[in-house]
């Protein structure tokens, strides 16, 4: 130890003591933040899951055998499923979208750019009823195409898985093709004409040069899209006619139905875990990814 | 969002507090917490202001949205309200759960409330019916008017919906069934659910809220559905082209429970003896379109006889229905409502 430290030269030591003081400074001026995230993160998750295994007679998994109820299962099966659908299309409706708007003139780019926010700053509530108002039996939509003679009888829209994942992509759209947009707008473009140069076609150069350049906008809007979704309520409660049945509900059902926390709190645990756990996966999955890429 | 509203009102209720200790203390008061919005101004013009003048006390008002309030209360150990509206099996929940004070004796032996209409800890004060409702658009000459006609999609084709919930549903299946409508409890689950798996690609909406029922009605988006005839009658009031029958109703009550260990007790035990009366009782059909838990009401001449007979509770209506078993709701809700959602996702 004391070798190597002898072999390096003086002013490498003492960039490192400079580093490290550097690096406790920060530290220190992060303290708050660290004891504010604790506080009001961390004590309140630890409270859920004590709620959850601590009832009225001591230790109890009483709250987490009831989730073997088969209909838990099926609860648990519809949230994934929508929140991975609901990924699935905003990567296929907003990455063509922050593409575009990211090789517009500035003036026409903030344009597309407003248009993606605008429903942004709407109520979430006035813009899932305004689908409903489109999408009912006797909607604009399904009224415009009888009119037109395409359809005889209307098509079933809304109430239902259909309803409920067409208004979520759009409420998530957003979440998705700004931090997208924002990544690509930092891709250097020669390295595409320096492919081309090489002899890349124009498809081989994007996916293999532009997809991976914005890896990490893409990657960071699917996480948001897919962990808001997970947790979704208000959507799929009024277009889902009471057929999708959330996670989120089940908590507020649970809350509303059951005398004590625990219920409710052994919900939100698996929910939590289940969350966690993906997300892992996904970071190990991209890390491996861009490790390749940087190989 | 229940959760938020929760918040919200126990965060408006310590303003409140805080603000009027002062004004309230010369006088004794009582807080009551009901639903607030019309249903509440009319409780507070029929029923608040003749306890308040006989009783010579102050009513103080909040608003409750169910039973999950009543238990954050009494687990603060100091509950701040006296007396709390709840629908009815709620109240025989909260009362198993040892969540509210026993009454008084004088209290529940006023006449003209039936016993199914109270607990040892509850008694109904507003009847209202789970009723068959409707659209004369879609049905214009013959009117589907029993629960056996709801489940018929040949005669009645058309886009149906019922309460996202076992309550009602599950006794709207064995009526239509052939269950006579005074055998229903204890209900027949497995039959309830093959009879509703019969129905279920008819039902285009399982309804969450009042307010939806309405709407779905309203916009046609269902041709019938089980609803709450306030809801049903409000808008077809407002012209939609909507009617309900009160054969086969479900009868149900909404009542009074005096949560664990509230501060004014005795005080909340008068007002509820006081509110039970059936001359007090009747009041509340004069300001709005529910009726009175005391049959007695109905003789004492303060009803219009036209408006009695839109009441759900009036006694030709009750005659046509069911009281819906709030004590056998308040045993066997958690399990149904686990087989009744996994009913639906399936």
């Amino acid at each position: 130890m004391t070798a190597t430290e002898h072999t390096e030269p003086l002013n490498k030591q003492a960039l490192k003591r400079q580093a490290r003081t550097q690096q406790r400074n920060e530290l220190s001026l992060s303290l708050p933040a660290f004891i504010l995230v604790g506080s009001l993160v961390l004590v309140p998750i630890g409270w859920l899951f004590w709620l959850s295994i601590y009832g009225a007679d001591g230790f109890t998994a009483e709250n987490y055998i009831r989730l073997l109820h088969p209909s838990y299962k099926k609860t648990l099966i519809t949230t994934f499923e929508l929140a991975f659908l609901v990924t699935g299309l905003c990567i296929l409706l907003g990455y063509p979208l922050a593409y575009l708007a990211s090789q517009l003139k500035p003036r026409m780019a903030s344009l597309v750019l407003l248009c993606v926010l605008f429903p942004f700053w709407t109520s979430l509530l006035v813009r899932t009823y305004a689908w409903l108002v489109l999408l009912q039996r006797r909607g604009l939509i399904n009224t415009w195409l009888m009119d037109m003679g395409l359809i005889d009888a209307p098509l079933k829209l809304a109430h239902n898985f259909t309803g409920t994942t067409i208004g979520m992509v759009h409420i998530m759209l957003p979440f998705f093709v700004l931090p997208l947009y924002a990544s690509m707008k930092t891709v250097d473009l020669s390295l595409l004409k320096a492919a081309a140069n090489l002899g890349a076609s124009p498809v081989k150069a994007f996916w293999q040069i532009y997809v991976p350049l914005t890896l990490s906008g893409l990657g960071a809007g699917v996480i948001l899209v897919f962990v808001l979704s997970l947790g979704f309520y208000v959507t799929p409660a009024l277009l889902g006619g009471g057929r999708v049945m959330m996670w989120a509900m089940q908590i507020e059902r649970s809350m509303a139905v059951y005398a004590d926390w625990g219920a409710a709190s052994a919900l939100g645990v698996v929910l939590l875990v289940m969350t966690l756990g993906i997300l892992w996966a996904f970071a190990r999955l991209t890390g491996a990814m861009s490790s390749v890429e940087g190989k | 969002m229940n959760f938020r509203k929760t918040l919200l009102s126990v965060t408006a209720l310590t303003t409140i507090m805080g603000a009027g200790a002062g004004a309230v203390l010369a006088q004794d008061s009582i807080t009551i917490a009901s639903w607030g919005g019309a249903y509440q101004e009319a409780q507070r013009k029929a029923w608040f202001d003749v306890v308040e003048e006989e009783l010579g006390i102050k009513v103080i008002e909040d608003t409750t949205s169910g039973a999950a309030d009543v238990r954050v209360q009494v687990a603060s150990g100091a509950p701040t309200w006296d007396l709390v509206q709840q629908g009815n099996y709620s109240c025989a929940i909260l009362e198993n759960e040892g969540n509210v004070e026993m009454l008084d004796e004088s209290v529940l032996s006023v006449p003209g409330i039936p016993d199914i209409m109270k607990g040892k800890g509850w008694i109904s004060n507003l009847v209202y019916g789970a009723v068959l409702a409707r659209s004369d658009a879609a049905y214009p000459e013959d009117k589907p008017n029993s629960w056996a006609d709801f489940w018929d999609t040949e005669k009645f084709p058309g886009p149906r919906s019922l309460r996202r919930n076992p309550v009602y549903s599950l006794e709207a299946a064995l009526i239509a069934d052939g269950v006579p409508m005074d055998e229903l409890y204890p209900l027949d689950t497995e039959r309830a659910f093959n009879k509703l798996k019969e129905l279920k690609d008819d039902v285009a909406v399982w309804w969450s809220s009042g307010a939806q029922s309405a709407q779905i009605l309203q916009d046609g988006e269902v041709d019938m559905a089980l609803v709450w005839n306030g809801r049903a009658q409000s808008i077809a009031d407002a012209g939609a082209p909507v009617s309900i029958t009160f054969d086969q109703q479900m009868v149900l009550t909404d009542c009074w429970v005096i949560p664990k260990g509230a501060k004014n007790k005795d005080l909340a035990m008068k007002a509820i003896e006081i509110m039970s009366r059936p001359e007090v009782q009747a009041r509340i059909s004069l300001f709005i379109n529910y009726g009175p838990a005391n049959a007695d009401a109905f003789d004492t001449g303060v009803i219009d006889d036209d408006v009695a007979k839109g009441l759900p509770s009036h006694p030709d209506n009750v005659a046509k229905g069911f009281v819906l078993d709030a004590g056998y709701w308040a045993e066997n809700l958690d399990k149904l409502t686990q087989d009744f959602d996994f009913f639906i996702q399936e």
